[in-house]
C-alpha cells in the first residue's frame, strides 16, 4: 500500500509527465486552450495508459521468456494502435455517453510519447504489474493536472498585452516553464513523507 | 531545374521549414534531451538515420501501400528503424543509450518522421525524398544543437562536456538550465527569436494551431468535429 501510494504521488508531482519528463508535450501545446478539451484529452489518456499498461505487462513476460526483447518497440506500439482503435469501435458500439465525451481524441492518442512512454518506462524500472498499473495511472492524472491547471494559465493569457514576437508559442512556453518550476517545488517530497 | 529542384529539397528542412522552430513538430526530444550537448547531438543524428531511410523505404513503397491502412504502414516501418538504430547504440555507444534512455525508442512516436511520411514520402519519389529527410534530419539536429548548447553553457558552464566558465568565487552556473523548467523557456525564447525573423521577412509565425501540425489531423475525428461546429 505505501509502495502503491508512493508510486502514484511520485508519478503525480515529482516526476509529473509533461512537466518534467517532457512527455505528451503536443497535445500540451495544442489542445490545452480550453479547460473541457483539456480534460476531455486527459480522460482519454488515462483510460488508454492504463489499459495499454495492463495489456503489454503479459506481453512483455511473453517477449522476455522467448529472448525476444529487441521486438519491444515495434510490438508495443502496434498493440497500442490496434488497442486504440479497438477501443474506439467498442466504445461506439456500447458505450455511447462515454464515446461523445472521450472518443474524439482517442485518434490522436496513438501517437502520443506519454502513452508509449509509460509502457517503456514500467519495464525499465522493473515495476511488477500492480505497481506499473498505479504508475501509469499516477501518469495519467499527473498528466491531467498538469493540462488543467495550464488550461487555466491560457485563458489568463488570452487577455494580455504581449510584446508581438512573443504572442502565442513563445509566451506559452514561458508560462509552461513557470509552472514547471512550481512543480520542481514538490522535490523530495515524497522521500520525505516515506522517509 | 532538377538540380534546383535537389538543393531546394535539401535546404527547405534547414532554415525556411525548419522542423522545430518553424513547424513546432518533435517537441518532446527537443525538450527531454537537450541538457548536453552530447545527448542533443546523439539524439539529432539518431532520429535523423530513422528519419532519411524510412524516406527512402516509405516512398520506396508508396504505390503498394493501400491508402486506408497506410498510417499503421508507416509505424511499422519506422518502428523497424528505430529498433535497428537503438541496437547500434546499445552495442557501441552504451553512454549515449543511457543518456538518452527512453527517448531513443520513443523516436516511433516522433511527429517529424511520421510527419514526413505522411507530408512528402508518401508522394515523392525515393531519391527527392531521401533529400526531403536529410534536410529535414539536418534541421532537427541543427535546432537540438542549438538548444543543447545554450542550455549546457548556462547550465552546467561547460560545452560538450569541456568547462569554458571560469570558477569566480562562489558563482555557479544557472543549474536550472538543464532542469525542465530551463528546456520550455530557451525552446520559448529560440521560437521568439525566430518569429522575429520569419516576421521581418514577411512569413508567418510558427504556431501549433490545435492540431494541425499532428500527422494524424487528416484521420483525426477532431477536425471533422470543428468543421461540423463551423
Amino acid at each position: 500500500m505505501k509502495v502503491a501510494f508512493s508510486l502514484l504521488l511520485t508519478a503525480i508531482l515529482t516526476n509529473n509527465f509533461i512537466l518534467s519528463k517532457f512527455l505528451g508535450i503536443c497535445p500540451f501545446l495544442g489542445v490545452s486552450k480550453k479547460l473541457n478539451t483539456a480534460v476531455g484529452m486527459s480522460g482519454a489518456v488515462i483510460f488508454v495508459m492504463v489499459l495499454a499498461t495492463a495489456v503489454t505487462y503479459p506481453i512483455n513476460l511473453f517477449l522476455v521468456k522467448k529472448d525476444m526483447e529487441y521486438l519491444q518497440t515495434i510490438v508495443f506500439i502496434l498493440v497500442i494502435a490496434a488497442l486504440v482503435q479497438l477501443v474506439e469501435i467498442v466504445m461506439k458500439k456500447y458505450m455511447v455517453t462515454l464515446y461523445n465525451a472521450l472518443g474524439i481524441y482517442l485518434p490522436l492518442i496513438t501517437t502520443n510519447c506519454a502513452v508509449l512512454g509509460v509502457v517503456l518506462l514500467n519495464i525499465q524500472e522493473g515495476y511488477n504489474f500492480w505497481q506499473s498499473i498505479v504508475y501509469s495511472l499516477g501518469g495519467g492524472l499527473g498528466f491531467m493536472l498538469a493540462m488543467v491547471m495550464f488550461a487555466g494559465v491560457r485563458e489568463k493569457l488570452e487577455g494580455c498585452d504581449i510584446p508581438k514576437s512573443l504572442q502565442g508559442l513563445p509566451i506559452t512556453l514561458i508560462a509552461a516553464s513557470l509552472v514547471s518550476m512550481s512543480f520542481l517545488g514538490f522535490a523530495g517530497l515524497v522521500d520525505n513523507i516515506f522517509a | 531545374m532538377a538540380e534546383n529542384r535537389a538543393w531546394k529539397e535539401i535546404s527547405k528542412g534547414i532554415i525556411k521549414e525548419n522542423p522545430t522552430l518553424r513547424l513546432v513538430l518533435g517537441t518532446c526530444p527537443t525538450l527531454a534531451v537537450t541538457t548536453s550537448l552530447e545527448s542533443a547531438i546523439g539524439m539529432g543524428l539518431a532520429a535523423s538515420v530513422v528519419l532519411i531511410c524510412s524516406n527512402i523505404v516509405i516512398s520506396a513503397l508508396r504505390k503498394l501501400i493501400p491508402s486506408k491502412v497506410r498510417i499503421p504502414a508507416y509505424i511499422v516501418i519506422i518502428a523497424g528503424f528505430v529498433t535497428m538504430v537503438q541496437m547500434i547504440v546499445k552495442a557501441y555507444l552504451p553512454d549515449l543509450d543511457k543518456s538518452l534512455g527512453v527517448y531513443l525508442p520513443l523516436i516511433v512516436v516522433n511527429c517529424i518522421i511520421l510527419g514526413r511520411a505522411e507530408a512528402f514520402a508518401g508522394k515523392n519519389s525515393v531519391f527527392y525524398s531521401a533529400l526531403d529527410g536529410i534536410g529535414m534530419g539536418i534541421g532537427f539536429t541543427c535546432a537540438l544543437i542549438l538548444m543543447g548548447g545554450i542550455r549546457e553553457l548556462l547550465g552546467s558552464g561547460s560545452i560538450y562536456g569541456f568547462n569554458v566558465l571560469p570558477q569566480i568565487g562562489s558563482l555557479s552556473p544557472m543549474t536550472i538550465f538543464i532542469l525542465a523548467p530551463g528546456g520550455f523557456f530557451v525552446f520559448g525564447i529560440l521560437i521568439a527569436l525566430t518569429n522575429k525573423v520569419a516576421d521581418k521577412k514577411g512569413k508567418p509565425k510558427a504556431e501549433i494551431k490545435e492540431c494541425c501540425n499532428c500527422p494524424m489531423a487528416d484521420t483525426c475525428s477532431m477536425k471533422t468535429e470543428e468543421e461540423v461546429a463551423k
